[in-house]
């Protein structure tokens, strides 16, 4: 396991450069950062003099040398949008946010998704599977921002249900939904299959037989069979989220995270900001990546990490 | 006298004679087509006509794809004819005249030409994507699953790098260096989906890799391309074909996502992403502009998802044998879900 552990560190670290690096690249490729930050009015000397500061007239290589240097020291350059504060720190400002909405939202996802799928299972080809299954492929057939339209339609425009404005919590649970509903699309469907695929077999019929109680079968039996799909579909659901469509329903909302900050960024040309936007992403992505497989190896002891 | 008619004869060896018959008369219509190819051809539309979602879905997209192709001919104005003294119509159920079923937005273009404009553009993303990435991928894969070893490590280790990547935020980021056009937009995309067809296909090779008959190739003399993509390709066809269609709607919503967030096509030019963001501006007090192609992504996005449902059922055996099995009506449904995950 240590020695698993480890091998998956390293590949994270891989990942994490990989990215950056990537980043970086891209970022210097448009020619002239400076006529992005400086107003267009500027004289040439202040580009000249701003070019130096910032150190984009040296040559590509040592520029990215510089730039290893001060990221090992988690120094990704000052903001120039947010009037020079440091990077890092303002996406730290902007991460709480999208915490909150991406725990929420999956959240509810486990929590829906899990009897949903059950459910649907247990009378496969009735009415309620149908509903179910009809719901959910909608579900994830919708593109995401057109689900928080609807929604914000629906409960600011129609019923005036929430007043966006005040409460810690009122206006984090309808992003969160919106956030949720494609992986609960997903995962209903794949808790679904897995739990008739389950419910059909030897050992499930075995314990019928023996007289079993159902909600025993069903709950812990067939259960823990099937956890091995949803974990894995589950993982790569916070994922997403976190790594993309927390942008979306942050734009629809309006709710002030990462995912704004990013749009921000790109939209303005802050590239120190981007830089830190994508190496604090990424390092979450790799988190919650080896988060999943360790979570592999105690449900399931047959698993082998290779 | 013995009757040689084998029709009059009642007893076993005389319908035993008749199949034979019919066997042989069937053999020299087919003239020597392969058995299968003929079932095939035959065999698939009979699936289709007995998959209510498959069909309905096959059919609503065939509709697509003819009004977006013909766009030009078919659409009743030009996606960016109109001035604003025809803006704000509303659609036809809501008062409007039928020379703008669905209304117009606020520039005064007809919302269904643009309708189908966008879907045009969307679908030719989409194939672009399909085709640059399948391409790469497919070769990579193949490449990697047949020399193995260290080919297949590096290349490998390179696959799951790039799938750890945060695939939108690289996309947004790209595009904005690049600049939003056509072109960035394929090859972002491009860029971030072609890993997922690699994968799939060195799997596959793999496991063909041991087949006898790929070593008689090699025994024979065949040069490793030949034997890869004479070979093994064939054997790729039906999964591939699945993955295909199932990336092609992820695509669909991708570049929705993309162009929502202002960072695909641009306005006038027009996207059903495109669409939907110049909605979200007047979104409280004209919905329909942002509604309308919503609801259209998600049909076309449901309606592929079905198809390749269809598909993974027709093209595999053991899920076909599933479908009767668990005793579910709509086998495209429960497939979905292998499909979705």
């Amino acid at each position: 396991m240590g020695r698993y552990l480890s091998q998956r560190l390293f590949q994270g670290i891989v990942v994490v450069v990989g990215v950056t690096v990537l980043v970086f690249v891209v970022t210097r490729l448009i020619g002239d950062p400076v006529n992005f930050i400086l107003p267009l009015s500027a004289s040439e000397e202040q580009r000249a003099e701003l070019r130096q500061s910032l150190g984009f007239d040296r040559p590509i290589i040592s520029q990215f040398v510089t730039f290893v240097g001060d990221a090992l020291h988690l120094d990704f350059g000052n903001s120039t949008y947010f009037r020079n504060e440091d990077a890092l720190d303002v996406v730290l400002r902007f991460l709480p946010k999208t915490l909150q909405l991406v725990v929420a939202g999956m959240t509810i996802a486990l929590i829906a998704s899990i009897p949903l799928g059950i459910i649907a299972a247990l009378r496969p080809g009735k009415l309620l599977d149908k509903c179910v299954v009809t719901l959910s492929l909608i579900g994830l057939a919708a593109p995401q921002f057109f689900i928080g339209e609807v929604i914000l339609l629906l409960t600011s425009v129609k019923f005036h249900l929430v007043d966006f404005g005040d409460g810690p919590w009122t206006h984090l649970i309808f992003p969160a939904i919106t956030l949720a509903l494609p992986a609960i699309g997903r995962l209903t469907m794949v808790v679904r299959s897995a739990m008739i695929d389950e419910l059909n077999s030897q050992y499930v019929r075995a314990a019928k037989a023996k007289g079993v109680r159902r909600r025993r079968i069903v709950g812990v039996h067939a259960m823990r069979n099937s956890a091995i799909p949803f974990v894995t579909l589950f993982g790569w659901e916070v994922i997403r989220a976190l790594a993309g469509f927390t942008l979306v329903v942050e734009a629809v909302f309006n709710w002030p995270g990462l995912g704004s900050l990013a749009i921000l960024a790109i939209k303005e040309r802050d590239f120190f900001l981007i830089q830190a936007i994508v190496f604090v992403v990424a390092i979450m992505v790799v988190f919650v990546n080896i988060a999943i497989d360790i979570t592999y190896k105690l449900i399931d002891p047959r698993v082998k990490l290779a | 006298m013995t009757d040689l008619h084998p029709s009059s004869r009642t007893d076993e060896y005389g319908a035993r004679q008749q199949e034979v018959d019919e066997a042989i008369f069937e053999e020299e219509m087919l003239e020597g087509r392969p058995y299968e190819m003929q079932a095939a051809g035959k065999g698939l539309f009979a699936e289709l006509r007995a998959d209510r979602p498959g069909l309905l879905s096959a059919v609503f997209l065939a509709i697509v794809l003819i009004a977006a192709v013909f766009a030009p001919l078919l659409a009743p104005y030009g996606p960016v004819e109109g001035n604003p003294s025809t803006s704000n119509i509303p659609p036809v159920w809501d008062g409007g005249t039928w020379s703008h079923v669905l209304g117009t937005d606020m520039q005064g273009y007809d919302v269904l030409s643009r309708l189908m404009y966008g879907a045009r553009t969307t679908l030719l993303v989409a194939f672009a994507v399909v085709f640059v990435a399948g391409l790469f991928g497919i070769i990579l894969g193949m490449i990697a699953g047949y020399k193995g070893g260290r080919t297949d490590r590096y290349l490998m280790r390179w696959v799951d790098v790039q799938v750890a990547f945060p695939g939108l935020l690289i996309a947004l980021i790209m595009i904005a260096v690049l600049g939003p056009s056509l072109w960035s937009l394929i090859f972002v995309l491009a860029f971030n989906g072609w890993m997922v067809y690699a994968r799939m296909t060195r799997g596959v090779v793999l496991s063909a890799k041991e087949r006898p008959y790929v070593e008689a190739a090699e025994v024979v003399g065949c040069k490793p391309r030949r034997v890869m993509f004479l070979h093994i390709l064939p054997n790729l066809t039906s999964s591939l074909v699945t993955l295909a269609v199932l990336e092609f709607a992820r695509i669909i919503l991708a570049e929705a996502t993309l162009s929502f967030l202002g960072l695909g096509l641009q306005y006038p030019d027009v996207s059903l992403g495109v669409m939907a963001n110049s909605g979200r501006d007047a979104f409280f007090s004209l919905p329909r502009l942002a509604i309308i192609p919503g609801v259209a992504i998600t049909l076309i996005v449901l309606a592929v998802n079905f198809l390749a449902s269809w598909l993974r059922v027709v093209t595999d055996p053991q899920e076909r044998e599933k479908r009767h099995a668990a005793g579910v009506r709509s086998s495209t449904a429960a497939a979905a879900s292998q499909a979705a995950s």
